[in-house]
């Protein structure tokens, strides 16, 4: 009797549910994507139920591959990758598929040795280190960028991303850029075929191989060292200068990079003293013309919103927003999708 | 009393008869064995359909790579360069070692839970070997880095490498993240379910059988032998199948310790990686087609080393019951 009445109950709330849902008649607007913006997209998914509450966002993390291919496929309305679209990928889109730049990130050299000293790398050491060449963390040329700490005479173990990721592809396209010969030999992708090393899953994967191996050096997204307080290092920059990962040192390659007009950048390396080298941005993935006229002006007024307002809670969640100068064209590009 | 329920019984005989005879009764036994039918065949149709999609969606890969795709093991996703066998070779060498170590665990959990543990403690120990068996993946995962992979780098890893270091097995720096480790993570989680389906077989075991020993003069453990452990070997055989099934497929827990280094090295304290890792981990963000069909045909691979160690089970399973047959026999 008990369960039939507590049966009743739940019988009579899905019927709520249901009748609610239909009486607000909401639109839905589906996207799928990258993992690295999620948390950011869905804080501004919330904040913009407040500001339009007509309109509902479904984002699907499915990861930047098979946002790319839904997008393509056109079974969403929007799509999210961390790195800008092949020229062969996007010839295969029905229409005019735009690049819309909204947050960057950095990725960060992790490593574990007694004592947690702060360490300051080069292009030469990183693409050593990770060709399998500097074996040793008291390899000359990293003591000679690190004067004042006296470095072990330990075997480092190299921990990478098995995982397909935006986070490699923004590693591999900064020793790609840096390094001729981890551009003939390995290259740039989510995935690369490492010289050396131990693959962990995920940033919590590599994170906990870090921690737990003497001796590990790694890289992580920043936001996922910051939050797990760990030690990374200071990485010289093309100007020269050693950079610290942070949002100003992203921003300023962001503001520093060359930027082309269809938005498909990369701003590892960039120039200007205080950028951090080893950063990407990650983009939404729209079609200029739209096909639903009602979903496609919602979806023009979202895009503009998170560019003015939801820019400014990127700092909060740890994500660099882009540079005033950027934010500008990228607005213009908003105004010429076609609805 | 007997004149009473006799005409009683008469009157319903009759109508059981009628009952039994009559046609509806027969096409309930036909529309339930179609029924029958129809569901088993649902299962071959949907493995048909699987292996079908799979190799449709591998196609390419398979048209380029051809043979090579199984004895070749370069895995290069810029240069497209695709070959399996590194991963075959990590899957079932991780899935031997779960074996060696959860099999004879598992059966003598299994046989102390049925033949020799006092009542009380039977009920707590079986409900707590199946929480185990609903431990999700990925928290087992994070467990092994945090946990066990420390653990076994301090003390079991430089013990095995200090007695067996002249085997080429253990061999080499000991980082934790290894094949070993990967094989030991496996033998946890299939380690539930073979002991579960264990004592279910040695339950089923007819108490003749051990009284049968008992009375022969059998010591506890002879009975537990003879009479109970080679009468289910079957059974038992099937668990193991059971087991080893799930050990092929395991992914979330074992990309988390196995290192995730497509190599083949002799040596269990080095990195390697498996079929179901590597699509687990390279799945979502394969962009290009070639990319995405060798992915695929790693699934078919996969799908087929399931289906061949199965057989190949299956095979040792009849060879052992004819051969202990003949023994008998003779």
């Amino acid at each position: 009797m008990k369960s039939f009445r507590f049966a009743d109950k739940i019988f009579a709330v899905v019927l709520l549910g249901g009748v609610s849902a239909t009486a607000s008649a909401q639109m839905m607007i589906n996207g799928a994507g990258a993992t690295f913006p999620y948390p950011i997209y869905s804080k501004w998914f919330d904040e913009y139920a407040k500001v339009d509450p007509s309109v509902r966002f479904n984002y699907q993390s499915i990861g930047s591959g098979g946002g790319q291919k839904q997008i393509l496929a056109q079974t969403v309305d929007f799509g999210a990758s961390d790195g800008p679209m092949s020229d062969e990928n996007l010839s295969k889109a029905p229409g005019k598929l735009l690049h819309i730049p909204t947050v960057a990130g950095a990725d960060v050299v992790a490593y574990n040795l007694a004592g947690n000293p702060a360490l300051k790398f080069d292009a030469d050491t990183i693409a050593g280190i990770f060709l399998g060449q500097i074996k040793k963390w008291n390899d000359p040329k990293i003591t000679a960028l690190n004067s004042g700490v006296t470095l072990p005479d330990q075997e480092i173990v190299v921990v990478h991303r098995s995982d397909g990721s935006g986070t490699t592809y923004i590693w591999t396209d900064y020793l790609s850029k840096i390094s001729p010969e981890w551009k003939t030999k390995v290259g740039t992708n989510t995935s690369v075929n490492w010289p050396t090393g131990i693959g962990g899953k995920g940033n919590e994967g590599v994170a906990g191989q870090i921690k737990q191996t003497p001796g590990a050096l790694g890289y992580v997204e920043l936001i996922y060292a910051i939050q797990n307080k760990m030690p990374y290092g200071e990485v010289k920059n093309s100007a020269g200068n050693f950079a610290k990962p942070s949002i100003e040192s992203i921003t300023a390659a962001l503001a520093a990079a060359d930027i082309p007009d269809d938005f498909r950048f990369s701003i590892t390396n960039a120039p200007g003293p205080d950028a951090y080298p080893i950063a990407g941005a990650t983009w939404l993935l729209v079609y200029e013309q739209q096909k639903d006229a009602a979903k496609g002006k919602k979806l023009v007024e979202f895009l503009k919103w998170a560019a003015k307002d939801g820019e400014k809670m990127a700092k909060d969640l740890q994500y660099a927003p882009l540079p005033e100068s950027l934010q500008q064209r990228v607005l213009k590009r908003i105004e010429e999708i076609k609805i | 009393m007997n004149a009473t329920t006799g005409p009683a019984i008469a009157a319903v005989e009759p109508q059981i008869a009628r009952h039994a005879i009559a046609p509806p009764s027969r096409f309930g036994d036909k529309a339930f064995e179609w029924l029958t039918l129809a569901m088993a065949l649902a299962v071959v149709v949907l493995v048909v359909l699987l292996g079908w999609e799979l190799w449709g969606g591998s196609s390419l890969a398979i048209r380029k790579f051809g043979f090579h795709f199984l004895t070749t093991s370069t895995w290069d996703p810029v240069a497209e360069q695709f070959g399996a066998l590194s991963f075959i070779y990590g899957t079932l060498i991780s899935s031997l070692i779960a074996l060696l170590i959860a099999v004879p665990l598992s059966i003598a959990t299994a046989a102390y839970l049925t033949e020799l543990a006092p009542l009380w403690i039977r009920q707590p120990l079986v409900s707590l070997i199946e929480m185990l068996a609903a431990i999700p993946s990925v928290i087992l995962g994070l467990w092994g880095i945090f946990v066990m992979i420390p653990w076994l780098r301090d003390y079991p890893f430089p013990l095995l490498k200090r007695l067996f270091g002249w085997t080429p097995f253990f061999t080499g720096p000991i980082y934790g993240t290894s094949m070993l480790a990967g094989g030991i993570i496996i033998a946890i989680m299939i380690l539930p379910i073979i002991t579960s389906v264990s004592r279910e077989i040695l339950r089923s075991v007819p108490n003749l059988q051990r009284e049968a020993a008992y009375a022969l003069g059998a010591t506890r453990w002879e009975a537990t032998r003879i009479a109970v452990l080679s009468y289910a070997k079957k059974g038992l055989f099937g668990a193991v199948i059971l087991g080893l099934g799930r050990a092929l497929g395991e992914t979330m827990a074992v990309t988390m310790v196995i290192g995730n280094t497509p190599q083949i090295a002799a040596s269990l304290f080095k990195p390697g990686y498996t079929l179901a890792s590597v699509i687990a981990n390279e799945f979502t963000e394969a962009t290009t087609d070639m990319y995405l069909q060798a992915l695929f045909e790693i699934g078919l691979v996969l799908f087929g080393t399931t289906i061949l160690a199965n057989l190949l089970a299956q095979l040792l399973l009849q060879t052992m019951s004819t051969t202990s047959t003949t023994r008998a026999v003779q």
